[in-house]
């Protein structure tokens, strides 16, 4: 076998590892190049071995995992802050936040959305991987409108969607978690495999929980949900320069050195200008028709 | 001698890459969130046709944008369902019983139940007992209907499907 047609071989599989079916394409173009005498049997091995590694990521857990993880996390929010038990806001978030989520480009999850307010003065926002939403209500009361409450929810939703709170995992647990479930993926687990993977899952809750009460995302990710939320608003027809004025609100609110969206989230100036920049959102305020006013008063308004 | 044989690999990979293109074009997919409905119309305000849960399969028929039209092996329905609630992998209810072969890899299967799941959450709620999840299934419970979320629209006069949503 001469170089070129080695090489030729090689980077025939290199383009068609860019497709979905990345691993039956590879598995049988190795053995193809096995069996013709291109490749040896190990270099054969090695390139199924590596394509393999890289399809194995985060990717490979489930939505029903997603959802399992994203309860707990849920339950560790829930050790911070304490519930508005206020069945009537519960029921105008739930209503606004699935409507939204319908509208986003992740409106499917193992178990759907839901929202829930919390009992406190902070400005804080949550939202796990299962599509748990909480939201506090010192950050409900830097809503003016539905169309500002739309534009909070929506920018949670845009962080389920983009799974920000799955990507804060460290990657080795990932890797680590995932081989335990590859390993015994074809017979029921042990109770020894249970310990192991309760501490994996302890750990992802760690790192998420961490991630999202005390050191925030990105600034990327925090501009990408506000990204996703003017989607989300046009999509569904709410004036996406709410997203600002809520913002704007936000800043002569929040309290410099707060224990809330203060530390883990760009300040409000910096996310306008974001917006303004790319998002190109016209500062026109519109004013909610009459009948979103009165329901946005009727469920809130004894809270702002 | 080496010309003819790479032309014969190359023309073998092509007609996998054939092969796969003409399967893909009848998929058969899994349902792999709890519960999923099919629609009349490709949106989620479309009346719903049936109902279908965990790992069920469907064969797909036609797509529209982010929307699948569907139909239930064996059964005379068809309809509408997000591509969101489905997966390529077939999704393996109550492992371990028997009907996964050796040869079947994780990545061409999901194992319903299994990873992370109610076993390792009660095991993680035994070592951590400051963990209260009564508000997390009550959250749960909190549904909107298709029609509470028309009449919202329609009430607040918002729209549903403007700029190449899900309409």
């Amino acid at each position: 076998m001469n170089k070129l047609s080695r090489y030729a071989i090689l980077l025939t599989l290199a383009a068609l590892t860019g497709c979905a079916a990345v691993e039956t394409v590879t598995t049988i173009a190795t053995d193809v190049g096995v069996q013709s005498g291109a490749l040896t049997k190990a270099q054969g091995e090695s390139i199924r071995r590596s394509t393999q590694a890289v399809s194995r990521s985060m990717e490979d857990f489930t939505p029903e995992q997603e959802y399992y993880i994203g309860r707990s996390v849920g339950a560790v929010v829930l050790t911070k802050y304490s519930v508005l038990s206020d069945a009537k806001i519960n029921a105008y978030l739930n209503l606004l936040g699935q409507t939204l989520a319908m509208a986003s480009d992740m409106p499917e999850l193992f178990g759907g959305y839901h929202f829930l307010a919390l009992d406190s003065d902070d400005i804080n926002a949550f939202a796990t991987p299962g599509g748990h939403i909480f939201v506090t209500r010192g950050l409900i009361r830097c809503c003016r409108t539905e169309d500002a409450l739309a534009a909070v929810l929506a920018h949670e939703i845009g962080h389920v969607q983009l799974r920000h709170g799955m990507k804060a995992i460290e990657k080795g647990r990932v890797t680590e978690a995932l081989a335990i479930l590859v390993q015994e993926s074809a017979k029921s687990f042990g109770s020894e495999d249970v310990i192991k993977l309760t501490r994996e899952f302890g750990g992802a809750i760690s790192d998420i929980a961490n991630t999202m009460i005390n050191n925030g995302y990105s600034r990327a990710y925090e501009y990408q949900a506000d990204a996703v939320s003017v989607t989300i608003l046009k999509r569904t027809g709410y004036n996406p320069a709410a997203l600002i004025d809520m913002l704007n609100v936000m800043a002569r609110q929040m309290k410099p050195g707060g224990n809330d969206f203060a530390r883990t989230h760009p300040s409000p100036q910096s996310r306008i200008a974001e917006l303004k920049d790319n998002s190109r959102i016209a500062l026109t305020s519109i004013e909610p028709p009459a009948v979103r006013k009165e329901r946005f008063t009727k469920a809130v308004g004894h809270l702002l | 001698m080496f010309h003819r044989r790479y032309i014969i690999i190359c023309l073998a990979l092509i007609c996998v890459l054939f092969l796969i293109s003409t399967v893909e074009a009848q998929k058969i997919m899994s349902i792999q969130i709890k519960e999923s409905q099919l629609r009349i119309t490709p949106s989620f305000l479309g009346k719903i046709t049936a109902k279908l849960s965990y790992g069920e399969r469907v064969t797909v028929l036609q797509e529209k944008g982010a929307w699948k039209k569907v139909s239930i092996p064996g059964k005379n329905v068809q309809g509408w369902i997000h591509e969101t609630a489905l997966t390529s992998k077939s999704i393996v209810l109550k492992a371990g019983r028997g009907t996964v072969g050796t040869s079947v890899t994780g990545r061409e299967i999901a194992l319903a139940g299994k990873g992370f799941n109610e076993e390792v959450e009660a095991q993680y709620k035994k070592n951590n007992k400051n963990l209260d999840y009564t508000w997390i299934n009550q959250m749960e419970t909190m549904k909107v209907s298709p029609e509470q979320m028309e009449d919202f629209i329609a009430g607040g006069n918002l729209v549903f499907g403007a700029e190449g949503s899900n309409p």
